[in-house]
């Protein structure tokens, strides 16, 4: 069938869809080159639409290992190929039944670069996918409705749950807002055992655990639209070592009095350079961010920022100046994107051996 | 405060293995030093290149890359570092040997970038392994030799097949595949010979598996990126070099990408490299298995396709991280605001298929291993991977505009089957045709271990054309045929139709290309480079040029005949189109070149040279006109069809290049400006040739009418030969006649000129040291011309000043002359730059090509203050030798004649003759000893000849030695000689003693006719396995006696100047 892309700025893009009810959703873009099923199934895709830069996707299948969460949380997809033959020996069924499976829109032959020039020039926007007949009341019906802010609770857990060997060496207590599966196998192997919890938990019940440390997981959308999570992070600060990633890391600014602001068209691929600053080394990281830590917001509040967009400069890590808290904006699990970052949960396993 | 000073050592030479990509990286190394502040002195022997140009660097020494003549340089110019780790295996190697002599201590000079230890690691077979083992990354199983049984035994024990690397050597030199003991004992042999430290890997075959690559950089700082990676179509077993590679990997997943990625990092952090480093890797197709192939610790020929796959300029970035610069502290020059300290991220797909000589060496073996045969490459880029692949493959310039081989089209599936057994440069044609006749995807993985994601891409393109003709062309069909990037005349051959036919549907469904950026980047950020390439898609994004672009025609792949003395010329017309203020638009898809740079034109088209995409590109730019001139045949020939099209031809009219190249017209042409040629005949079939060889008398020069660097041109003695000519080598028609023309033995001159019509500008005149019959592009060439006499020098002023008026040049023209009994002859005239005039230039300090741009623009010789008629010859004499490849192409013939043979050329520059000839010899890599045996073994007709030459050397102090009847002629002509043995004799004869090591110069002239089971054929192949330097003309042995006679007396003197000291005015 054959269908469109319709952007808020009234740009129209022609190609193939695959399913078929209308869809409205954020339009964004990743540069990653590898790694297409571990970004569909990453929760902080919530209600977005996925472009991809890279034109030939599919060409190794799908395999089950790598989903990030146990469906995709996306409202679509947009590539330039779609592989129908794919060729790995991990490959367990192409990546068009996945989208099938799910229900997740995919329009195809497209021109995903001339898509990415108007986000970038644009920033993000709305976009409706559609198949071509669709009438233009339809189209603007749905571009007319406002973007949801629920999205952490329609991705967290609904009830607690464990992981790891109860001999661990530490036991961490885990915000779920839209954890990434390979963050729970990165604090695993690391050596965690884990209490995962709702987003919604309160401070108290996750201390009833007694955790040697917190994790604040990635998540989808705007972390102003979660106050109350950022209340009860408030009353856990200073009582236990606090790692955020993501939406986590967006969330503990929020929590020392910092703002988070909307990014022009957002980090989204697995090249992006970090400077962490405490060694002056650059890492090249896997990023998937809409949003930022203000830097200027974090005056007084305790934080420093301990790593750095090479890039636009842009926040992407804090540390506090007393409390055993850090965070990054990225993410060091990859999944996919360059390993090179695994060394913060070392620095996190340190701050919990502190204690 | 005083500059920095740096000395960069180039590549020297180009030869299979190392092409055109080290003037890419020597190039940006240099401006990138300049721009530092630093001083930079170069050191490269090899003329036909941009970064020889004086003002490349401050100090430009177009010397041999020998320890002694670098150790000159050192010593005059004490440079404070050298910079080695871009100038190829040749750069390397001459590092470690600087250091190892102790030249670098004895002058306090620093190595820049990476240390010597991790060179050492990383090209020591034993250390690479020790090192790979301390940080867990697995290698085959493997152990060094340099003993044959030995390593025969553990080829036993582990198991064939069994890979042989010899070490320190080029393009794997020497190497190969052996799958019994007999081929293991063949290969050992000749790799321990070849190898200069006498050791061999020898390592457990992975053949079959996916070859994987990591471009990656790294600085002081521990900061590690990756470039790019890239997957091989051809799995292991093929040398990458002689591999389709595609970039970035198509079949891996995140897991294996991040995988691989992982530990090319953890190599680079381990080795502690200070800029580009290039890895290999064999990945099973079955598990997540993976071992560590090679790492190159430099600046390579796949960072060069790596960089401009990318956009990412690893070599201007490798050389400022060699000065101690980090990548964060680097700009990204492609889009100005972000750093160098970042991984590329492609919205395309690569495409680089390789380009090799083998319709240049009937007998070569076609097969492809571990011992690379390719001498260039081309790349292109596309959307989809169909497009990409098409595109590469009708840039090679094969006589190919798709992914079809006519020869197999009448095939059956059983003899296509077989074909595939084989792994040669036909196999994805192979592929394809067996797709055609309905052979399974499954089969031909089966068969060629290729992986089935490319062997579904290449059905898609086979279903395309079954489309086209069952349906004629449909909207539908043609939309996809043009995303695959099919070409309208493949369109209309599959369809049934005329390609003015597709082109009209074409416009009617106004179905063109876009034109999108190279950027680094996906598109993330803006970009400020003009790299573009073209796709069918939506969004065209690139701006034209306006009103006053003019496009230059590149050169394609390097290939023999067509060297990067064509980039060379292409990119001086670019630069010299900017400084008229001019847009300067390169088309081109050279990976390896500097043309290709985005910095050297306005805007860069990164496209196949085919009527079709170039039309397309002028569609959309509307230049002024396009210069054709300078990109060698691949751009003149593509003069006459654009200019049908209304296409303006800046400078020589179309008609009057044809007048020079059609044969019957330029007869014409020379009889009315009354000058004389040796008496030929144009002929289009069998009877007529021997027809007219009767008048003209043999010996015979034949040839076809289209020819480039010599193509299929002999000399032929006697009807026998002739016949089997015009039967073997072509096939004559009305459409392609052949050209035959008596061969005269006498002085080949050639020369070089800028014309505007009016009159004639001849910077120099160039001597040929061997007799015409040898290829010109094979010769020792002099200037300025050392026997001429002024009566036939004024002659040849007045002849091209005729001949140029005649054709109306307006631009450069090269004239071959021959003189005969005093008579001066024109055998050929090309109005176009030839390969010479990179070497006329420098020498001179004429840079002809600006001139020649400026005149194609309307400038003349007179307003831009050119001197008329011959420019007085320069205070110093400059010698271009050639440089052969032959031992990496099995079974080829190498003794000299009319067809070209080498690959690259030296220059050596001097005050006087003998010091020129001394420096291109020694450049050359022809190392005559000072004391040793020459075996001579000649034709009849060379004897007396022969035997002047061995009094010569015999008077130095040399032995002589040789077989039967020039033993026997030698003896009776009082030349003391010891007459050995011919292989039919029995042992020990001429061949064993080549084999122990007892020969040390050989001189082997042809005798008639060229099969190979002859004796002479043997001896000549067995001499270049064996690394013996081997002269198959008398007056190359002639120039050599002169070089070691003149070294006798000069003692081990050796001075060295930069191109700046000599004087150009």
């Amino acid at each position: 069938m054959t269908g469109k892309l319709v952007l808020e700025n009234g740009t129209i893009f022609e190609g193939t869809l695959l399913g078929g009810m209308p869809i409205v959703g954020e339009v964004v873009f990743n540069t990653g080159m590898t790694g297409y099923q571990e970004i569909l199934t990453d929760p902080s895709y919530a209600d977005q639409i996925i472009t991809l830069t890279y034109p030939l996707v599919g060409n190794y299948g799908v395999t089950r290992e790598v989903d990030q969460s146990s469906k995709p949380y996306c409202k679509a997809m947009i590539v330039g190929e779609l592989c129908t033959f794919p060729s790995n020996w991990q490959n367990e069924g192409t990546f068009e039944e996945y989208m099938r499976t799910h229900g997740i829109p995919c329009l195809y032959n497209v021109d995903t670069r001339a898509i990415t020039r108007a986000i970038r020039s644009h920033g993000v926007m709305k976009g409706v996918i559609c198949p071509t007949d669709t009438p233009q009341e339809k189209i603007d019906a749905l571009l007319a409705q406002p973007l949801a802010t629920d999205h952490i609770m329609r991705v967290t857990t609904k009830w607690e749950g464990h992981r790891g060997s109860d001999s661990a060496e530490f036991h961490v207590a885990v915000f779920d807002f839209g954890v990434k599966e390979n963050i729970l196998q990165s604090l695993e192997n690391e050596g965690c055992r884990l209490t995962i919890f709702p987003a919604n938990t309160k401070a108290e019940t996750v201390m009833a655990c007694n955790p040697d440390g917190i994790f604040l997981s990635n998540g989808p959308g705007d972390p102003k639209d979660v106050p109350e999570i950022v209340e009860e992070i408030k009353k856990l600060v200073g009582k236990k070592p606090i790692f955020g990633i993501c939406m986590g890391h967006q969330l503990i600014a929020r929590a020392f009095g910092g703002e988070t602001y909307k990014l022009r068209f957002g980090h989204r691929g697995s090249n992006h350079p970090v400077k962490d600053l405490d060694t002056n080394r650059v890492h090249i990281t896997s990023q998937n961010h809409g949003y930022a830590v203000d830097e200027a917001s974090l005056e007084g509040s305790g934080l420093r920022v301990s790593h750095r967009s090479v890039n636009d400069g842009t926040v992407e890590g804090l540390v506090h100046n007393d409390l055993p808290i850090m965070s990054v904006q990225y993410h060091p699990e990859a999944s996919p994107g360059p390993t090179d970052n695994v060394y913060l949960f070392e620095r996190f396993k340190t701050l919990m051996r502190r204690g | 405060m005083e500059k920095k000073k740096v000395l960069v050592i180039g590549s020297g030479p180009i030869i299979i293995g190392q092409a055109a990509e080290f003037d890419y990286a020597g190039t940006q190394a240099c401006q990138s030093l300049r721009e530092e502040g630093y001083e930079v002195v170069l050191v490269n022997s090899n003329p036909a290149t941009i970064m020889t140009d004086r003002d490349i660097a401050d100090r430009v020494y177009i010397e041999p890359i020998s320890l002694e003549f670098v150790t000159e340089i050192i010593r005059k110019e004490r440079p404070y570092g050298v910079l080695a780790t871009l100038g190829g295996q040749v750069g390397l190697n001459m590092a470690v040997e600087l250091s190892e002599a102790g030249v670098l201590k004895e002058y306090d000079v620093k190595l820049l970038g990476t240390i010597l230890e991790a060179i050492k690691q990383a090209e020591d077979r034993e250390l690479f392994k020790e090192a790979m083992k301390r940080i867990n990354q697995p290698v085959p199983e493997s152990d060094i030799f340099s003993d044959v049984a030995e390593a025969v035994d553990f080829a036993n024990r582990i198991g064939y097949p069994i890979i042989i690397r010899p070490a320190y050597t080029l393009g794997g030199t020497g190497g190969g595949i052996a799958h019994n003991e007999e081929e293991m004992y063949m290969i050992a042999l000749r790799g321990i010979k070849l190898s200069p430290i006498h050791q061999i890997l020898v390592e457990r075959s992975v053949a079959g598996w996916k070859e994987v690559e990591y471009e990656v950089m790294r600085d002081r700082a521990d900061n590690c990126i990756i470039v790019c990676n890239m997957e091989n179509i051809d799995p292991v077993g093929v040398h990458t070099g002689d591999s389709v590679v595609v970039a970035p990997s198509q079949t891996l997943n995140d897991t294996q990408y991040q995988m691989l990625r992982t530990a090319s990092v953890d190599i680079i952090r381990y080795l502690e490299i200070e800029g580009g480093c290039n890895v290999q890797y064999a990945l099973d197709p079955y598990s997540n298995q993976y071992y560590v192939i090679e790492v190159n610790p430099r600046v390579s020929r796949s960072s060069a396709l790596a960089s401009k796959a990318t956009g990412y300029p690893i070599a201007k970035v490798a050389a400022k991280v060699a000065i101690g610069m980090t990548l964060d502290e680097i700009t990204n020059a492609v889009t100005g605001e972000t750093k160098a300290c970042f991984e590329p991220s492609l919205d395309y797909v690569v495409t680089k298929f390789p380009r090799w000589p083998f319709e240049k060496f009937n007998l070569a073996d076609r097969t492809l291993g571990t011992q690379m045969k390719a001498t260039g490459e081309v790349m292109a880029i596309d959307r989809t991977l169909e497009g990409s692949l098409l595109k590469a493959i009708r840039s090679l310039e094969i006589g190919l505009d798709h992914i079809e081989l006519k020869k197999i089209a009448h095939e059956t599936p059983e003899q296509l089957i077989e074909r595939l057994q084989l792994v040669d440069d036909e196999r994805l044609y192979v592929i394809a045709q067996a797709l055609r006749v309905g052979i399974s995807v499954e089969k031909i993985c089966y068969i060629t271990k290729i992986n089935s994601f490319f062997i579904n891409k290449i059905k898609n393109i086979v279903m395309v054309e079954k489309d086209l003709a069952a349906n004629g062309v449909t909207e539908s069909n043609l939309r996809l045929a043009k995303k695959y990037s099919f070409p309208d005349k493949v369109i209309a051959r599959y369809a049934n139709c005329s390609p003015e036919d597709v082109l009209a549907k074409r416009n009617v469904l106004n179905i063109h290309p876009t034109y999108k950026y190279v950027d680094t980047c996906a598109a993330e950020f803006e970009a400020h480079t003009p790299y573009y390439y073209s796709a069918y898609a939506t969004e065209d994004e690139v701006v034209p040029r306006g009103e006053n672009s003019v496009i230059v025609l590149g050169s394609g792949p390097i290939r023999i005949g067509q060297g990067v003395e064509f980039d060379y010329c292409s990119v001086h017309s670019s630069w010299a189109l900017r400084k008229v203020g001019m847009k300067s638009i390169i088309i081109n898809n050279n990976p390896e070149t500097v043309s290709t740079d985005f910095d050297t034109s306005d805007s860069l088209y990164f496209e196949p040279l085919t009527v079709d995409d170039v039309m397309e590109i002028i569609r959309k730019e509307n230049p002024v006109g396009v210069i054709a001139q300078f990109g060698g045949q691949t751009a003149i020939n593509l003069a006459g069809p654009l200019a049908e099209r209304g296409v303006n031809i800046l400078g020589t009219s179309v008609d009057r290049i044809d007048m020079a190249e059609d044969r019957e017209r330029f007869d014409e042409l020379l009889a009315k400006l009354e000058i004389p040629r040796p008496v030929g005949a144009l002929v289009t079939s069998d009877e007529e040739a021997l027809e007219a060889a009767k008048r003209l008398q043999y010996p015979l020069i034949v040839r076809p009418s289209y020819v480039l660097g010599g193509r299929a041109m002999e000399i032929v003695y006697n009807d026998q030969e002739l016949d089997r000519y015009m039967k073997e080598a072509v096939v004559a028609s009305k459409d392609h006649p052949v050209l035959i023309d008596r061969y005269m033995v006498g002085m080949e001159v050639e020369v070089d000129a800028i014309s505007d019509g009016i009159d004639v500008c001849i910077p120099g005149i160039m001597e040929q040291i061997e007799r015409a019959g040898v290829h010109s592009g094979d010769s020792i060439a002099v200037y300025p011309a050392q026997h001429l006499t002024e009566e036939l020098t004024e002659q040849i002023v007045d002849y091209t000043r005729r001949i140029a008026i005649g054709l109306n040049v307006k631009g450069v023209l090269n004239i071959q002359y021959i003189v005969v009994n005093g008579e001066l002859h024109v055998i050929e005239v090309n109005p176009r730059s030839s390969r010479t005039v990179p070497f006329i230039s420098k020498v001179t300090g004429i840079n002809m090509v600006e001139y020649a741009t400026r005149i194609a623009l309307g400038e003349t010789l007179e307003s831009l203050g050119l001197p008329t008629g011959l420019v007085p010859a320069r205070p110093h004499v400059a010698v271009k030798a050639p440089v052969f490849s032959f031992s990496k192409m099995g079974l080829v013939e190498i003794a000299l004649g009319p067809e070209m043979k080498s690959t690259g050329e030296v220059m050596g520059i001097g005050r006087t003759y003998a010091d020129a000839l001394f420096k291109a010899i020694h450049g050359a890599n022809m190392r005559i000893p000072d004391k040793g045996n020459i075996l001579m073994t000649v034709a009849d007709r060379d004897k007396e000849e022969a035997a002047r030459l061995a009094k010569g050397f015999i008077d130095l102090g040399y032995h002589i030695m040789a077989t039967g009847g020039t033993g026997r002629y030698f003896t009776e002509h009082g030349v003391d000689c010891t007459v050995v043995n011919k292989i039919s004799e029995g042992n020990p004869n001429c061949a064993d003693f080549i084999r122990e090591g007892k020969v040390d110069l050989m001189l082997n002239t042809l005798t008639y006719g060229k099969k190979p089971e002859r004796e002479g054929f043997q001896l000549r192949r067995l001499a270049v396995e064996m690394g013996v330097p081997c002269l198959t003309s008398l007056d190359t042995a002639r120039e050599v006696l002169h070089v070691v006679a003149s070294r006798a007396t000069a003692g081990d003197v050796i001075t060295v100047d930069a191109v700046q000291d000599y004087e150009m005015e």
